[in-house]
């Protein structure tokens, strides 16, 4: 049914027509609404079936989704940023063990210092944690992704992650069709579970693997997830004949086909992306964006595919490696390395600093002109990153202070935007 | 009249059991066909109370459940011992996750079983007292406040065994451990530290908490019995003399266990919804010192240097315990403290 | 595109009137996107939230730098440097309160915009009227509308019926009902005195 409703509240209704079993709840911003939503529905019996469980903290919310999992019931949490961090040791444990849990994460930076905000630092922390990540573009996405989310888990017996970004789309009320119970009923069976712990059938789950076997693990592990690259396209393409939208898969690009210039980037910004791409075409550019649905497994074939034609590629990413350049863009260069295709990363929207389009489209503008590095920073503040670098060099046991930065960026509750 | 020779399993203590006692009274671990939930072939090391442990709790928990229970095990000792890949030596269902998660580990299964409406599996989760008393402790207080339906047990040996004896919250004043060595003014683990691990479960208000040994079986079998008979959150802690880490005999670890109980060191108690309701009194007292002596994790308190103003302190502890729980019978002579 | 931006206080509802905006325009058959300025909401600070309504779909999720209206929930936010940033010289002003324009000696980009663009009304004193509560967010929407055209008075309506339950549902609809009516009578009035033609 085709509604105006805020991104968590739709989450939320689409999750409860997928079935959970056990649902963990922890608060934080900007998950909030998501888990308050379930809530809501299981107590109003909407959800049946469902164990709700408020639980002391995000360690402790993977951790009982890890013992539902492994006991045979379909598990649901969602998190951010801090969370993620603080359930860590687990989310590893849940992709070793093979167990199937789906959870939000809507993307939020990670302190310190404490931000609220979104960017895609939670994520990337944990690029590499064994889950599936899939990265929404809009809420439409994101409800398309979450069902899709379940069945690839269960399939593959692999977790997955969908990255929402959040405010921006989790608190965003905007238009959502949310499939029928009787449409996600179709797409999603009952879980059956490829291990599964049963008194009348006795497993030990979680042994020790030392080294003469903890390689082979490990690489079994990652031919599981590579697995789930011929996979997707075809789960999304069974969930679009459902549903009647097509919406999911590895990559999306948009007029890529004859561009020389292609941008590539994940999540909500691809939007803004979109508009910018139309008015640069608008003015003769051939500029095209590839948004990608799926960055782990990292779907470098098709991404390749879709960068054929390109003579530069612009990365657009929300995260960054400290003290080396970008995440993703260190992934898309490799994908294009033994081509002649220059890359050149662009780190943006960093702790929920807006990206605009003009600042988008005067950094294309750049990238097409040859004036990018090959790693650049958005909107920095340059006069005020300057002052701050000559108030240490005159003093080098002063390091770089939070507090003057802000004094001098004057950033108040009463500026607009 | 014929003559059969009769075989008895008697080793030296009450732990087996005696297979001429009344079926009824006798210990699930004295009956031949017993789950051995926890078999041989483990790699445990000589004397090791929590396997002695594990297995007593475990095959009791599942006699009380006819089999049907999934066990939840935090890291430590005793889930590295018994899984090395690509043996186990578990015959019930068992996972091993995390080292602080067991108890919302546990939880998460027990709420698996409840959504599909199966009532007869039982959960129990298990931990050393790192995994309890320290890095355990928030998933374990989450588990109490929200009475979710587990049985969590604590294997208390005082210290981190298996990364080579460290102290933890739950490690006796004045012991040595590798990260409280014997040397210095206050030789060993601080005093007027610590935590009470059993009496902070009462204070959750839980529907069952009880203290044991591996030195009383029919005791420790009895209490895992009345707690499989509940529902909600239930804590059991037992202590488990660990050789290794105690610098103690192997084959003193049952009557190590029971000298705890003896001194009034380990009090033996079972509580429900917040109130102490049974104490085991102490028979035969025993001073501290016949405990600690033998064990060279308190060796420095003999010698080169005898402390007996450290003795003393300890032995103080063991005095309030027995006035506090009243572990001893009272007589004419003894005051109200 | 239509963008406008709201300004108020935390708890005076400003989040909910642009989701408000973005549904009634929903149910007019138009895209639309509804986000606040996503921070720590406390009772009392300035919050602003933003609603953009299109005939096509809405991609961007830039933040709105040139409304083309504000809605202005608390006069008292008027002296904030800023509250008027981009918005568009043909744009709308909606502000809350019974007294007059020239009263709060606004300069600046205010005086370039239409006269007929402006509209000042009590949507406190209504709310609590048929409220009894002092919530404008609604309220405004209907000067909004009225004034604009933007979305149509019975999807508002649809809107807070949906929105809504109880006393607020129906005092709302009322409270809406009569801030469009007001000022589309008031819109009348002044385009007629405003006018050269004689009717």
């Amino acid at each position: 049914m085709l509604r105006e409703i805020e991104g968590s509240r739709a989450i939320a209704e689409t999750v409860a027509f997928c079935r959970p079993a056990v649902v963990c709840a922890y608060p934080i911003s900007p998950q909030t609404h998501i888990i308050e939503g379930v809530g809501e529905l299981v107590k109003m019996g909407r959800l049946k079936e469902c164990e709700f469980i408020n639980v002391e903290s995000e360690f402790a919310a993977m951790s009982v989704s890890i013992g539902a999992s492994a006991a045979g019931a379909r598990a649901y949490t969602a998190t951010a940023s801090q969370g993620l961090l603080f359930m860590t040791e687990a989310v590893y444990n849940a992709s070793g063990l093979g167990l199937p849990i789906v959870m939000t994460v809507a993307n939020r930076a990670i302190g310190a210092p404490i931000n609220i905000w979104n960017d895609h630092s939670d994520a990337m922390a944990l690029r590499d944690s064994g889950w599936i990540q899939l990265f929404a573009e809009t809420n439409q996405h994101a409800v398309d992704l979450h069902v899709q989310a379940f069945r690839l888990a269960e399939e593959l017996s692999v977790p997955v992650m969908v990255c929402m970004d959040g405010f921006i789309l989790t608190h965003a009320v905007e238009r959502v069709e949310i499939p029928s119970q009787e449409q996600v009923d179709r797409y999603l069976p009952p879980f059956r579970p490829h291990q599964i712990l049963d008194p009348a059938a006795p497993i030990s789950i979680g042994a020790m693997v030392g080294p003469e076997a903890f390689t082979e693990v490990r690489y079994l592990e990652h031919t599981r997830q590579l697995e789930a690259l011929a996979r997707i396209p075809e789960l999304a393409a069974e969930y679009g004949k459902i549903v009647g939208r097509a919406r999911g898969g590895l990559v999306s690009p948009y007029r890529c086909e004859d561009a020389e210039t292609i941008v590539v980037s994940l999540g909500s910004v691809v939007g803004t992306i979109k508009d910018v791409v139309d008015a640069m075409r608008d003015d003769g550019e051939r500029i095209g964006v590839v948004s990608l649905t799926t960055f782990r497994p990292f779907p470098e074939l098709t991404l390749r595919e879709a960068l054929a034609s390109a003579k530069r590629v612009v990365v657009v990413e929300k995260a960054f490696a400290m003290g080396a350049r970008g995440v993703l863009g260190a992934d898309v260069d490799a994908a294009v390395s033994d081509r002649k295709t220059t890359t050149t990363t662009i780190v943006a929207g960093l702790g929920g600093r807006p990206i605009t389009e003009a600042s988008l489209r005067r950094a294309f503008g750049e990238a097409i002109r040859g004036e990018l590095d090959d790693f650049n920073f958005l909107d920095l503040d340059h006069r005020v990153v300057d002052r701050e670098l000559e108030r240490t060099a005159a003093d080098p046991t002063i390091p770089p202070s939070v507090q003057h930065v802000l004094r001098d960026v004057r950033a108040s509750a009463t500026r607009v935007v | 009249m014929a003559q059969k020779t009769v075989k008895f399993y008697q080793v030296g203590s009450f732990a087996v059991g005696n297979r001429l006692l009344d079926p009824e009274v006798r210990t699930v671990q004295s009956e031949r066909t017993r789950p051995n939930a926890l078999t041989s072939g483990h790699r445990a090391c000589q004397g090791c109370g929590e396997a002695l442990g594990a297995r007593y709790v475990l095959d009791s928990a599942m006699d009380a459940a006819d089999g049907q229970v999934i066990v939840v095990n935090a890291t430590g000792c005793l889930e590295v011992f018994t899984t090395p890949y690509p043996e186990t030596s578990w015959q019930v269902a068992w996972m091993h996750s995390l080292f602080g998660n067991a108890a919302a580990v546990a939880t998460g299964v027990a709420a698996a079983l409840k959504v599909r409406g199966d009532t007869k599996t039982r959960v129990v989760a298990q931990a050393g007292d790192g995994g309890a008393v320290d890095i355990g402790f928030g998933c374990l207080s989450g588990m109490f406040e929200r009475n979710d339906d587990v049985l969590f047990v604590c294997y208390d040996n005082g210290g981190y065994m298996n990364t080579g004896v460290q102290r933890s919250g739950a490690t006796p004043p004045a012991a040595r451990t590798a990260t409280t060595e014997a040397v210095g003014p206050e030789p060993g683990n601080a005093f007027g530290q610590g935590k009470n691990l059993p009496l902070l479960a009462v204070a959750h208000g839980i529907p069952y908490v009880a203290t044991a040994t591996v030195a009383d079986l029919h005791d420790l079998e009895s209490k895992v019995h009345r707690a499989m008979g509940i529902r909600g959150a239930r804590y059991l802690h037992v202590l488990v003399p660990c050789p290794l880490g105690w610098g103690s005999a192997s084959g003193d670890t049952i009557k190590l266990a029971r000298l705890a109980h003896q001194t009034g060191l380990f009090p033996l108690f079972e509580a429900a919804y917040g109130e102490v309701i049974e104490t085991t009194t102490i028979r035969r007292l025993a001073p501290v010192e016949e405990y600690l002596q033998l064990q060279r994790r308190f060796g420095h308190l003999f010698s080169p240097q005898p402390r007996p103003d450290v003795i003393a302190r300890i032995q103080a502890i063991a005095d309030n315990n027995i006035a506090e729980f009243e572990l001893v019978e009272a007589t004419s002579s003894k005051e109200e403290s | 595109m239509f963008q406008v931006r709201f300004h108020g206080r935390g708890g005076q509802g400003v989040v909910t009137a642009a989701e408000l905006l973005a549904i009634a325009a929903f149910y007019d058959g138009e895209h639309a996107q509804a986000f606040p300025s996503f921070g720590s909401e406390r009772t009392g600070a300035p919050v602003v939230s933003f609603c953009r309504i299109s005939t096509r779909e809405i991609r961007t999720r830039a933040p709105i730098d040139e409304p083309d209206a504000l809605i202005v929930q608390d006069p008292t936010l008027l002296v904030q440097p800023g509250l008027f940033a981009g918005l568009k010289s043909d744009g709308y002003l909606i502000i809350n309160t019974t007294k007059p324009l020239e009263s709060f000696q606004l300069g600046g980009v205010v005086t370039e915009l239409p006269r007929s663009h402006i509209l000042l009304f009590g949507a406190t004193e209504i709310a609590v009227k048929h409220l009894g509560r002092p919530l404008p967010n609604a309220v405004l929407l209907g000067g909004f509308a009225a004034l604009t055209e933007v979305v149509s008075l019975p999807a508002l309506v649809t809107a807070i019926e949906e929105r809504f339950s109880g006393v607020a549902r129906a005092g709302n609809v009322a409270a809406v009902s009569e801030a469009y009516h007001q000022t589309s009578e008031t819109s009348v009035v002044s385009s007629q005195e405003g006018s050269n033609s004689a009717s």
